[in-house]
């Protein structure tokens, strides 16, 4: 085809097109150059007269804007749930790696410490012969950390604008930590608030299914400090009262900011 | 000054005379009845027509808006303009756009690039009669100068600039005076009609009107 032409091409071919089919349109298509495309669409029997135009317009941009919008938030969710994942992944590797730095240590220096902060004490150090390779060693540890600080500082700053109420209610790397447990963010808003509080209780609940302990009654939520500052025995508790403090929790979890009608001036 | 386009009026809202549009309210603005106040220091805009710039509108015309961020400005824009086009390419203030053209059906968002007109060039007709250009970021002058083959040959181009977004360590005045060239040397470019600095409602910002050459 010679002719450029409009979003709303499919229409002039069958005047029943789907939305859907418009909406790809909009997203997908382009132009070297704009037309007066009203008066093309009525010409070319895509609508009736100029106000039809208009209104399948607004429809279809409508439409189109908001798949492309959820779309791209989407795409941040699992930015976030990467970052947050990598940062466990290096904290729990520095820590690992300390814990071989520590016995390594001890054999050459009975007066070894021991965890990250000796591995950075270690790092510091002027390495006397026969200690540079367990030096360096407390060096990569003293790295990771910094990358998963790093790393923290990223949830940190995205999961505000992610899930802005989830940051707020649990803070931004718990909440970022539930999204990565669920897979995402609309498998958390779709979760029955029970299981958002037992998510990250895994091994509790195998032992339980494997019939020698008692249901799991509060996974990661436990290590919001709200549950934590709170005895054992009424943690679960706790964690039930966290889970139900809003008053619509699944919504409010996962509803942006923007979109949650309470907090908007009208 | 400029006459008011149709549509705007100064009206006493709040104790205070202001300029206001038609229209539901969008972002928590004072309003009087179904009139909403429309604030020059959050519009840059609205600060063109508060100082009486020669905006050329008159009301009804077909617009193209660039940087329409949440809708506040755009929102006022709609409820006194024709059909009016609406591209903002950040998804999040693009969520709350969306709550100001659903009640407005000639308000048509769209996520796209303004760096990029032929992602829009298939549903953004052409002809209009203004584009109001607030994007805020590195080359500015450049994103009119894509988008002026939108403009009708008599229609006029509402741009805001913002300094600190092309350098922010030059001097305002030395960035504005590169801008107001680039955007006049070219062949394809724009005339200025006016331009003036904004800085009693936004500090660092030029406005400027053109007309397309
Ligand atoms: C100063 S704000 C606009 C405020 C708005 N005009 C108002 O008065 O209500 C600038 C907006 O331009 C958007 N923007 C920046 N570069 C853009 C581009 N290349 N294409 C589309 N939008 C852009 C930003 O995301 C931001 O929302």
């Amino acid at each position: 085809m010679t002719e450029s032409s409009g979003w709303f091409a499919p229409l002039a071919a069958d005047s029943d097109a789907d939305d859907d089919v418009l909406v790809a349109a909009i997203r997908d298509g382009s132009a070297d150059e704009p037309d007066s495309w009203p008066d093309r669409a009525v010409g070319e029997g895509a609508v009736e007269d100029e106000d039809a135009y208009y209104d399948r317009l607004h429809r279809a941009t409508m439409a189109a804007t908001r798949a492309a919008v959820t779309e791209r938030e989407r795409a941040d969710d699992s930015q976030l749930i990467h970052a947050i994942r990598a940062m466990d992944d290096c904290q729990r590797t520095a820590n690992e790696l300390a814990e071989r730095v520590a016995e390594w240590a001890g054999t050459l220096d009975p007066e070894a410490g021991s965890g990250i902060e000796y591995a950075r004490d270690l790092a510091a150090t002027e390495p006397e012969p026969g200690e540079t390779a367990v030096v360096s060693l407390a060096e990569q540890v003293v790295d990771l950390e910094a990358e998963a600080d790093g790393l923290r500082a990223y949830v940190e700053q995205t999961m505000p604008t992610v899930a802005p109420n989830l940051a707020a209610l649990a803070g931004p790397v718990l909440g970022a930590r539930l999204i990565s447990l669920a897979g995402g963010l609309e498998s958390l808003a779709k979760k029955p608030s029970g299981t958002v509080q037992v998510l990250g209780a895994e091994d509790a609940l195998f032992a339980h299914l494997r019939g020698h302990a008692p249901s799991p009654k509060h996974g990661i939520i436990y290590m919001h400090d709200g549950v934590r500052g709170t005895p054992p025995e009424n943690r679960g508790s706790a964690a039930r009262a966290w889970r139900g403090s809003s008053p619509s929790p699944r919504a409010s979890i996962t509803t942006p900011a923007s979109t949650d009608p309470t907090s908007r001036p009208n | 000054m400029s006459k008011l386009p149709d549509g705007i009026q100064r009206r006493q809202i709040d104790g205070q005379q202001r300029l206001a549009t038609r229209g539901e309210s969008v972002y928590g603005e004072p309003t009087d009845g179904e009139w909403r106040a429309w604030d020059p220091h959050r519009s840059k805009l609205g600060a063109m027509i508060e100082l009486g710039m020669d905006h050329g509108l008159e009301g009804g015309e077909t617009v193209l808006y660039l940087g329409a961020a949440s809708g506040t400005t755009v929102s006022h824009v709609a409820d006194v303009a024709g059909p009016t086009y609406a591209v903002e390419f950040a998804p999040r203030p693009a969520r709350e756009l969306l709550s100001a053209a659903e009640s407005r059906p000639n308000l048509f968002p769209l996520l796209k690039d303004a760096r990029k007109p032929n992602t829009y060039a298939h549903v953004v007709e052409s002809g209009v009669d203004a584009i109001v250009q607030d994007v805020a970021t590195r080359g500015q002058a450049r994103v009119a100068l894509e988008n002026r083959r939108f403009l009708a040959d008599d229609g006029r181009l509402l741009l805001a600039i913002k300094a600190r977004s092309e350098d922010v360590t030059r001097d305002p005045a030395a960035v504005f005076a590169d801008a107001r060239d680039e955007l006049t040397e070219d062949e394809m470019g724009y005339e200025l009609v006016e331009s003036q600095r904004l800085d009693d409602y936004h500090t660092d910002h030029l406005a400027v009107v053109a007309r397309p050459k």
